[in-house]
């Protein structure tokens, strides 16, 4: 299928990773800590050239890339944008990164791109559409992908399914893998009325390629129940850490991000939430009987 | 029209209601629960505006461009997925925009911060050595035609535009004066640089862009007075916005 030899890097290891930002170039390159992975959004080097893809040529040869794509709008109503995803062939050509994953979202309606992940309703034609276009994805780019759990804030009156039911539909129908995004749990449980351990225990986590950890705020709806939304501009929570700890003793290690896109912090703040996943992942191994 | 096109309306336009069938955990209607995706999408491309357009904010102020970008982006939503090209429409919009109708430079400072983003993520292409424009007989250079690197931008303006980049982006840059002024992006290694050009070099470098022979372009510079070749050849050199040297066949 792929014309090229296997990366020697391609599998992210069951480690830390974080959400590469350019200011912490030099930073990662002198002391990456616990981070053994980074990840990109597919979005920002799709340029002709530059620094941003210099800097990503650099860091291939040094770490395992996880390829985060942000404008895919997979579950948009409209097919694929046809172009977006050779561009994106492309991009995974050179890169070969270890993984690649999208969302379970839109973005692009009409042709205009939103730039938010637009939420779904879980229904059977939902799921048949959503399906198609990873059916689409994964051939045209060769690859398995992995479909992440989206942060929700309101619910669909038409949904005839539960969230895990619809991903793990997908999944079987398509062999992607899922990423799990625990905070996207978090969030979504409360906004949802949902219990997030429960929620856990359901999902499928044999099918789990990534987790991703990452931070929200707090506000309240009209009725002032708590809406949290997920910002990517904070630390992540202890609720949310516990609920990591939980889903890692429950399914066993996963490669493991911090995402943090906005207001980003200088690198000890990132190389410190990742070095707590780090901690994590060990303790869950230390408690393993045997 | 569909359940997205009822989403994705509602969405940029606060005076429409969330649409029918979304709800709370209690079937409620969603109410602000909405608001969360519309501030989303206002603020996340806000945001990509601000990072695109510092010298604007800078000079329209924070909270005069936040208003503003929320009209832009209402009017212009982005037409491709990569927001390291949103904005392209963002010089007409000034030009038509009444509250900025008094600060008529605008537009040409947006064009110019454009040229930047564009000429930073432009492909990479090694420069030509000064030395193989030297070493070519005057006769031959002027046949040639110049091969220029994909980041090269120029914006030329009526207003003195590179000067209020500069005292817009460097500390200590004198205030701008007044009058036109022909800026020049380059982008040697990974930084762009922009440049305010002499005299009659703008038009040098628009007859080299739009693909005249060298000695055609000289022509096109010397109409202005006191255009200097070697001063606008050197600063595309330096700039490493030539890449090669085209001669037509002997």
């Amino acid at each position: 299928m792929l014309d090229r030899a296997p990366d020697p890097t391609a599998t992210l290891p069951d480690a830390p990773g974080v959400g590469y930002k350019a200011q912490h170039y030099a930073a990662i390159g002198a002391d990456p800590g616990a981070v053994r992975w980074l990840e990109i959004h597919a979005e920002n080097y799709m340029g002709d050239g530059g620094r941003p893809i210099a800097q990503l040529r650099h860091l291939r040869d040094r770490f395992p890339i996880s390829c985060h794509g942000v404008g895919l709008s997979i579950g948009g109503e409209a097919p694929l944008d046809r172009d977006h995803l050779a561009r994106l062939r492309r991009l995974l050509d050179w890169l070969a990164p270890a993984a690649f994953s999208e969302h379970l979202a839109w973005s692009t309606h009409d042709g205009h791109f939103l730039n938010d992940l637009l939420p779904l309703p879980y229904t059977a034609a939902t799921l048949a559409r959503v399906a198609e276009h990873v059916d689409e994805v994964q051939q045209t780019l060769g690859r398995q992908m992995l479909l992440e759990n989206p942060s929700t804030y309101l619910a669909f009156a038409e949904s005839e399914m539960s969230e895990i039911d619809f991903l793990a539909g997908i999944a079987q129908r398509t062999g992607c893998g899922l990423l799990l995004d625990v905070n996207n749990v978090f969030v979504s449980a409360t906004n949802q009325g949902w219990d997030p351990v429960a929620y856990i225990d359901a999902f499928p986590l044999d099918r789990v390629g990534e987790i991703h950890l990452g931070g929200h705020d707090a506000q309240a709806d009209d009725h002032g129940a708590p809406l949290l939304i997920d910002s990517h501009g904070a630390p992540v929570v202890d609720p949310v850490w516990a609920l990591y700890a939980h889903t890692i003793r429950r399914g066993g290690p996963r490669p493991t991000l911090i995402e943090w896109d906005t207001d980003v912090p200088d690198w000890p703040v990132l190389a410190s939430e990742a070095a707590r996943a780090a901690r994590v992942l060990a303790d869950a191994a230390a408690e393993k009987p045997g | 029209m569909s359940a997205q096109d009822a989403f994705a309306a509602a969405l940029l336009d606060p005076a429409r209601p969330a649409p029918a069938g979304l709800t709370d955990p209690a079937g409620r209607p969603a109410g602000a629960r909405f608001d969360v995706y519309r501030n989303n999408v206002a603020a996340s491309l806000t945001a990509a505006l601000e990072t695109g357009f510092p010298v604007l904010r800078r000079l329209l102020g924070a909270e005069f461009f936040a208003a503003m970008a929320g009209v832009f982006l209402r009017a212009h939503p982005p037409r491709g997925r990569l927001l390291m090209t949103y904005g392209t429409a963002m010089p007409g919009f000034l030009e038509a925009f009444p509250p900025v109708a008094h600060l008529p430079y605008l537009p040409d400072v947006a064009q110019l911060e454009l040229a930047r983003r564009q000429a930073y993520h432009a492909a990479d292409a090694a420069p030509l050595d000064a030395g193989a424009l030297a070493a070519l007989p005057p006769d031959r250079l002027t046949a040639a035609r110049l091969r220029l690197a994909p980041a090269l931008r120029l914006v030329r303006s009526d207003w003195p535009v590179a000067a209020i980049w500069h005292a817009n982006t460097t500390p200590g840059a004198p205030p701008p004066g007044t009058g036109a002024q022909d800026a020049l992006v380059t982008r040697p290694g990974y930084d762009p640089e922009v440049a305010a050009l002499g005299p009659g070099e703008g038009a040098f470098v628009a007859a080299l862009m739009a693909g005249a022979h060298l000695g055609a372009a000289h022509e096109a510079g010397a109409a202005t007075p006191g255009f200097d070749l070697t001063q606008a050849l050197g600063r595309l050199l330096a700039g490493g916005a030539i890449t090669g040297i085209e001669e037509e066949s002997a």
